[in-house]
């Protein structure tokens, strides 16, 4: 098939050649329009706007709007200027480009009043396009076979995972009903559990208002007789006025009505009213010991402690002076951020509030033996309905990967499918690209260096006709005072599937030449070559 | 590649994030305002009326060319020389300097094409008049001030330096008493206060004079204080212009409420329009105009400068009313300048005027005229930062050629280099760079490449090496190599305020020295402020050491010297024959005469569009024409509406240039859909018909300084109603262009002048009266042009690929008749682009008057040949003749056949087909 293809374009080619030597037409009239341009007749402009002899047709003047007149000169803006090119291709320049001193059309004939030397060069071009379009067409006969195993391929993949998904399915129904039942024994067990926690956690309450109050009623024994200076037993006006502290109004004079009012009204009270009095002191009572440790020395470490964050975030702020240092490396930088708040938030842990309550009402016991078992059978359940769930989790992973790879758009006959899931890279002078299809696209810089993503998987991009001859990946790492990265992949038609080429056209918009057999169209049958190569 | 760039240029971000903080806006703290820049300050604070200076009129010094005289400042008993000078071609220079400085002041060199021939002198005062009009006066609000050098006090060399002066002064007065003028030396003797030294003692220091710190950068200041300043009032002027660079209005502004117009190369990361901040060149001329006269002021002087405006409405000063009363008026208005420079000496140029066009050729006969550019740099530019390798360039040429759009260079920014060594190529994105420009020259078109002033410190770097083994590099204050950051990293700037060194950088553009150059390369230097990312205000740091001067003293003429000598450099490649093409973004007094300019790193909005106007037109003013702004805007990316507006409205401006930033969205013209690559393709092409007319333009810019893209006052000055128009120019005299620079606009309002006047609407060939506001529809489509009723533009229709291609095509005349129907213009034809212009050219004048069309060899001692020929007359304004004739100067008649449309009273005379540098007359009967 190939060489009678081969065959043909030779035929037809000489067939031109010929026939531009046999007709007489004017300078740049292509063919299909000699008739218009009748020797000795008058002319009409192609668009019909007027009728001019036939002598000002090809005068190197511009009579008709639409340059109709004058299509083997310059003279006329829009004109245009049809070389015959026989041994390659006929083709229309626009006629500025006539006489320029540029050679354009390969049989020279642009050029004819320029003194510009040109070589006829159409049928080099002739046998190197032909050349090329017999590899073309070995290229994508081949390529278009191996498509058609692909097609075969995904649809036996596509069958597979369908029947996975079948079977998934199953499995996941079977997981449910698990999961529920586990929940069911989870929650049944975490009940007595809870009661049984929530009882030991009441019990241990109580014992520790005991043991406050026993507390309380011992300090106040103390206060009373460091008040009580004339250790009579009883604690009178005088007594308590040595206490400044216990101004009531704070007004900074602790007068003599005032104490009375604390102690009641009366002037002096004894070891038991003392204690309703004692009840409207504490808050305030300072030891006459001076042992004021409570109050200062817990505070202080606690202001320390907050400091050092403080200090390290001053140092931050000489970025605005030195950026130098600050484009030095982003990353870094946000590295050392992160050991930084590891380091502030390390020492918080010294402040310690609940420590001291222990130490006062001591550490809250054990729980009893019957209490215990209750929690380890709950936390038994609790474990198996954890991974029970975490089970159908993985499942229902498994169920989206697939809906998700079986509901991608992998062309009319999915066949693209066979791209999903590979990497394909190719590296230059600095950089490795990977396009990693249907997923994305990244840059790695060959001698150190952070990857760089050029963008996830978008959608097919390409003209309506052939929307899958176009790949856009977006929204890679963005670029500084630009748009985030982006890739168009455009792919042609070959045996092999590879990447032939990456470059960045307008900043952080890459293009990328991808080879695969997908994309290779069935070759035209003799037919269809026919029929395309008469209207040339 | 995004990632690799990042990596590669951490200057650049760096460099960014200085100045971004976060907002896409200039960062105005990183540039001084007068307050902060300390002489400023000082100067500023002095008060009108309050000179201390005195003329010491026995010491008055009479020659047949010039007059001198010493002033003296009462305060500190120092001495001036005032030099006074009547120029040919009525100018004056002013010239004001210490008598005996401590140790010489710069005066700037290399600006004036030579030294300006002088006049003999006539009796005059400061108060320049002409009859009974005061035109201009100096110092009348006794602005003068002279920061004489002094030796610092706490040293010990100023005590030793003080007394051997003292003891020096006592021998040279005995041993020059018999020829000095006796009485002023009795008089100096009678005034013991005349001693310098001891007024020395009663001055005070201030803050910033001995040292002075912006921004953690500190200026050493060895020399102290030196700054000049002068006054110059303006009676009866409302409008003064000029004083370039600003993203200012045409018509300067009084800078009363404000700081003034700064005059300090910089290189401003996204410059704010619309107020006095420095920007990337200087050129101190400012011209003031009224409907009577026109003057200008040349203050030579490269240091930093500041320039203050006011004006009496806000107040008017002694001399102001004095004048009223002189005059009989009440209203006279006045506008009064003031000049204060760091550094150096006052010198000052007046340029008498009286008209606009001899304001320019006065401040031609001082500066020089506009490089004659190679044609091809008239036309369409392709510029990005950056296109990525040969393939990449490749690719874009051949898209012009796919959409069928002309253009003539294509540029590469600085990615092209080797590591941003300059004169050097990437070696893998352009390994093969003649290659690359064979290919470019076989469709006959051209590349400019940049090589900016900076050079990385690089021992392996051959051009490093050089400058460092020659020593050529600027010194810093401590007399090492200075270095500074920009693209390359680390980097030396040469100092090319040195001869030596300029003719050392010209040798490097040899073609066996600047390897993979070829003809069709040209030169764009950038960055040449200069810029240095970290040095103060980004840029060089005033006490580095230029020889013996200082950097305060040349900054401003720094980038002036770069593009010197890179055209230089492109002369000499050729053998002297081939025109060179330099663009500079830093430029000064004089640099029209190496090249082009542009407005800089603009951004992609409307206001930027509009104000490419008036900025442009502030150069043109100063005798720069060779000026345009980045098509698109180089910061962000425009719409598609802007896009397209900006092309038409650069299309009609002298440089074209389409540029864009490194992280914008792809820009060339077949991006935007059909629709708007067409409207693009239409508006090139109308450049490329223009073609013969634009460098008819900047012929008669190199011939006589006149601007090319010209404010409408330039043409009307009598018109009050042109004086601040900058929302439309005039292209030479016969184009008035309003471009569209409104978003979604419906309609523009143009103004036409002239009261006897008609204009053409150049693509529909409407006839519209002068003297009027018009107003245009517009669609997109449209860019509104009028040609002017009583000229006559030569165009090349046939548009192709680029201008050279065009070189030998025909010609179509076109004649827009005035009311007395008659028009006159221009032919001018040379090989558009060698230096035989100079003998070998055409240059026809065209007259139609009395129904005959003829053309006369202006240049009868030129020799030039062309095969372009007259393929077509278009006569607007017209009525229908019986017959047209055409007569060639061998005497043959032939009868020319024509069109004639009457609705639009058009008259197309169809192929008479006579060589375009013939003799011949058309007569229509």
């Amino acid at each position: 098939m190939t060489s009678c293809q081969t065959q043909y374009l030779l035929m037809l080619l000489l067939s031109v050649g010929v026939s531009a030597v046999e007709v007489q037409r004017p300078r740049g009239v292509p063919l299909s329009k000699r008739q218009f341009y009748e020797e000795g007749k008058p002319f009409t402009c192609l668009d019909g706007s007027r009728t001019i002899p036939f002598d000002r047709v090809n005068d190197d003047y511009c009579d008709c709007k639409d340059g109709s007149d004058e299509p083997g000169t310059a003279a006329c803006p829009n004109g245009s200027f049809h070389c015959t090119n026989a041994g390659f291709r006929p083709g229309f320049i626009p006629s500025s480009r006539i006489n320029d001193g540029i050679c354009d059309c390969c049989d020279t004939t642009d050029e004819y009043n320029s003194g510009a030397a040109c070589q006829n060069t159409c049928r080099e071009l002739g046998r190197k396009e032909r050349e090329s379009l017999q590899k073309m067409a070995e290229i994508t006969k081949e390529g278009f076979l191996l498509k058609q195993q692909l097609i075969q391929e995904a649809k036996r993949g596509l069958e597979e995972k369908k029947a996975k998904q079948a079977d998934i399915q199953i499995g996941k129904k079977d997981l449910e009903a698990k999961v529920e039942a586990l929940r069911t024994v989870k929650e049944t067990a975490e009940q007595p559990e809870k009661e049984a926690k929530e009882r030991h956690l009441k019990a241990w309450e109580e014992q520790k208002a005991v043991i406050q109050m026993e507390k309380d009623k011992a300090k106040m024994a103390e206060v009373l007789s460091e008040l009580d200076d004339d250790a009579d037993g009883s604690v009178s006006v005088a007594e308590l006025l040595s206490h400044s502290e216990l101004d009531p109004d704070s007004d900074g004079s602790f007068t003599e009505a005032e104490a009375q009012g604390l102690l009641g009204g009366v002037d002096n009270v004894d070891s038991v009213a003392f204690e309703s009095v004692w009840n409207n002191i504490k808050d305030k009572y300072t030891s006459e010991q001076a042992n004021t440790e409570t109050p200062a020395e817990v505070e202080t470490p606690g202001e320390e402690v907050r400091e050092p964050p403080s200090d390290n975030d001053s140092e931050q702020y000489p970025e605005e002076d030195i950026p130098e240092e600050e484009e030095e490396d982003d990353d870094e930088e946000d590295e050392e951020e992160d050991q930084d708040d590891g380091d502030y938030k390390s020492p918080p842990p010294t402040q310690t509030p609940d420590k001291k309550e222990d130490d006062d009402e001591g550490t809250m016991p054990p729980f009893d033996q019957e209490t215990q078992n209750l929690i380890d059978a709950a936390q038994k359940a609790r474990d198996a309905f954890d991974e029970a769930e975490r089970a159908l989790r993985e499942v229902d992973d498994q169920v989206k990967n697939l809906e998700k790879e079986i509901s991608f758009d992998f062309g009319p006959n999915a066949e693209f499918a066979y791209l999903y899931s590979q990497c394909y890279e190719l590296s230059t002078s600095e950089y490795i690209y990977r396009l990693c299809p249907f997923n994305r696209m990244s840059q790695k810089p060959k001698f150190g260096g952070s990857e760089t993503n050029l963008g996830s998987w978008g959608h097919w991009a390409g003209p309506e006709d052939n929307i899958y001859s176009l790949m856009k990946y977006e929204h890679g790492t963005g670029c500084w005072q630009g748009p985030n990265r982006s890739t168009t992949i455009k792919l042609t038609c070959g045996k092999e599937t590879v990447v032939t080429s990456v470059s960045e056209p307008s900043r952080c918009e890459y293009l990328m030449e991808f080879i695969s057999p997908a994309i290779c169209q069935e070759p035209p049958s003799l037919d269809a070559a026919l029929h395309g190569h008469e209207e040339l | 590649m995004a990632t690799f760039t990042e990596r590669m240029a951490p200057v650049l971000v760096l460099w960014l994030a200085v100045f971004l903080s976060g907002t896409w806006a200039v960062d105005k703290g990183n540039f001084k305002t007068c307050d902060q820049s300390s002489f400023c300050k000082r100067q500023r604070a002095l008060k009108p009326g309050e000179s201390p200076y005195r003329a010491l009129l026995e010491t008055m010094e009479l020659t047949n060319t010039r007059l001198t005289l010493q002033l003296i400042n009462d305060n500190n008993k120092v001495r001036l020389l005032l030099e006074l000078y009547r120029l040919q071609g009525n100018m004056t220079r002013v010239k004001i300097n210490e008598l005996k400085p401590l140790k010489p002041r710069y005066e700037v060199p290399d600006v004036l094409i030579r030294e300006p021939p002088t006049e003999p002198a006539r009796p005059f005062r400061l108060d320049i008049m002409e009859g009974r009009n005061v035109v201009m006066s100096l110092n009348s609000r006794g602005l003068l001030a002279f920061e004489h050098l002094r030796m610092r006090k706490d040293t010990f060399s100023y005590k030793v330096t003080s007394t051997v002066a003292s003891v020096w002064n006592n021998i040279k007065r005995v041993f020059s008493s018999s020829q000095a003028d006796p009485e002023a030396e009795k008089k100096e003797e009678a005034d013991p206060a005349a001693q310098p030294e001891a007024a020395k003692e009663e001055e005070k220091d201030e803050d910033g004079m001995w040292e002075e710190t912006f921004k953690s950068h500190t200026d050493s200041k060895p020399n102290g204080p030196s700054a000049v300043s002068l006054d110059f009032s303006l009676p009866g002027v409302e409008h003064v212009y000029g004083i370039p660079e600003h993203a200012d209005t045409l018509r300067l502004k009084t800078t009363e409420n404000g700081d003034p117009y700064r005059l300090y190369n910089l290189d401003v990361f996204q410059y704010e329009l619309y107020n006095p901040m420095a920007l990337y060149g200087a050129v101190p001329v400012m011209l003031a105009h009224n409907a009577q006269r026109t003057t200008g002021v040349f203050w030579l002087n490269a240091a930093e400068t500041w320039v203050d405006i006011s004006s009496n409405t806000a107040g008017k000063t002694v001399f102001g009313k004095m004048l009223d009363y002189v005059q009989g008026s009440n209203e006279t208005p006045q506008t009064d300048v003031r000049w204060i420079s760091e550094s150096g000496i006052i010198d000052v140029f007046i340029m008498l005027g009286p008209t606009p066009k001899d304001v320019f050729s006065q401040y031609a006969s001082l500066t020089g005229t506009q490089a004659f550019p190679p044609l091809a740099a008239v036309g369409y530019h392709q510029c990005r930062w950056n296109y990525n390798d040969q393939e990449d360039v490749a690719a874009v040429d051949a898209g012009f050629d796919e959409h069928d759009i002309p253009y003539d260079y294509i540029w590469l920014d600085i990615e092209h280099t080797d590591g941003k060594r300059y004169f050097t190529w990437d070696p893998h994105k352009f390994a093969t760079p003649k290659e690359m420009l064979q290919g470019l020259s076989d469709k006959k078109r051209k590349m400019v490449a940049i090589v900016d002033p900076h050079i990385k410190v690089d021992s392996n770097y051959k051009i490093h090496n050089e400058i460092r083994s020659r020593s050529f590099y600027i010194k810093n204050k401590d007399g090492g190599d200075y270095e500074g950051w920009c693209w390359p990293g680390s980097a030396g700037y040469p100092d090319f305020t040195r001869a030596d060194m300029r003719d050392w950088w010209a040798s490097m553009f040899a073609y066996n020295q600047y390897e993979g150059s070829m003809e069709n390369l040209d030169t764009w230097n950038d960055m040449n402020e200069p810029s240095v990312f970290n040095g103060p205000e980004v840029t060089m740091h005033k006490d580095a050491m230029h020889g013996a001067w200082e950097h305060r003293d040349v900054h401003n003429i720094y980038g002036f010297y770069v593009q010197m000598a890179t055209a230089e450099g492109l002369i000499q490649r050729s053998g002297g024959v081939e025109r060179p093409f330099v663009l500079t973004r830093a430029f000064f007094a004089g640099s029209q005469r190496y090249g082009a300019v542009w407005t800089g790193d603009n951004a992609a909005e409307w206001e930027h569009l509009k104000i490419s106007i008036p900025m442009c037109l502030s150069l043109g003013l100063v005798g720069i024409s060779f000026c345009g702004a980045d098509v698109g805007g180089f910061f962000k990316s425009p719409n598609t509406e802007l896009l397209v507006r900006w092309y038409q409205t650069g299309a009609y401006q002298p440089f074209f240039r389409a540029h864009a930033h490194l992280d914008t969205p792809r820009r060339e013209p077949w991006l935007f859909g059909p629709e708007n690559t067409a409207l693009i393709r239409e508006v090139v092409r109308q450049r490329y018909t223009l073609l013969p007319y634009w460098y008819l333009q900047f012929y008669h810019a190199h011939r006589t300084g006149e601007p090319i893209m010209r404010p409408l006052w330039v043409e009307y000055p009598e018109d009050p109603a042109t004086f601040a128009l900058e929302d439309e120019f005039l292209i030479g005299r016969d184009l008035l262009v309003h471009p569209v620079t409104e978003e979604g606009a419906r309609g523009v309002t143009a103004y036409l002048p002239g009261k006897d006047q008609v204009w053409f609407d150049v693509h529909t060939f409407q006839k519209h009266n002068g003297a009027q506001n018009l107003y245009i529809p517009v669609t997109m489509s449209s860019i509104p042009v009028f040609q002017r009723g009583g000229s006559i533009i030569p165009r090349k229709i046939r548009v192709r690929r680029s201008s050279s291609c065009m070189m030998q095509d025909p010609y179509t005349l076109y004649v827009a008749l005035n009311l007395q129907r008659t028009a006159e213009g221009e032919l001018y034809i040379d090989d558009g682009h060698t230096f035989n212009y100079e003998k070998e050219f055409i240059h026809r004048r065209l007259s139609f008057a009395n129904n005959v069309l003829s053309s006369v060899n202006l240049a009868p001692e030129a020799q030039f040949s062309t095969g372009s020929w007259i393929e077509r007359i278009v006569i607007l304004g017209a009525s229908k003749p019986s017959k047209v004739l055409l007569k060639t100067d061998d005497g043959q008649e032939s009868q020319v056949e024509f069109d004639f449309d009457a609705s639009m009273s058009v008259l197309t005379l169809r192929k008479p087909g006579m060589n375009a540098g013939a003799d011949w007359n058309v007569m229509l009967q």
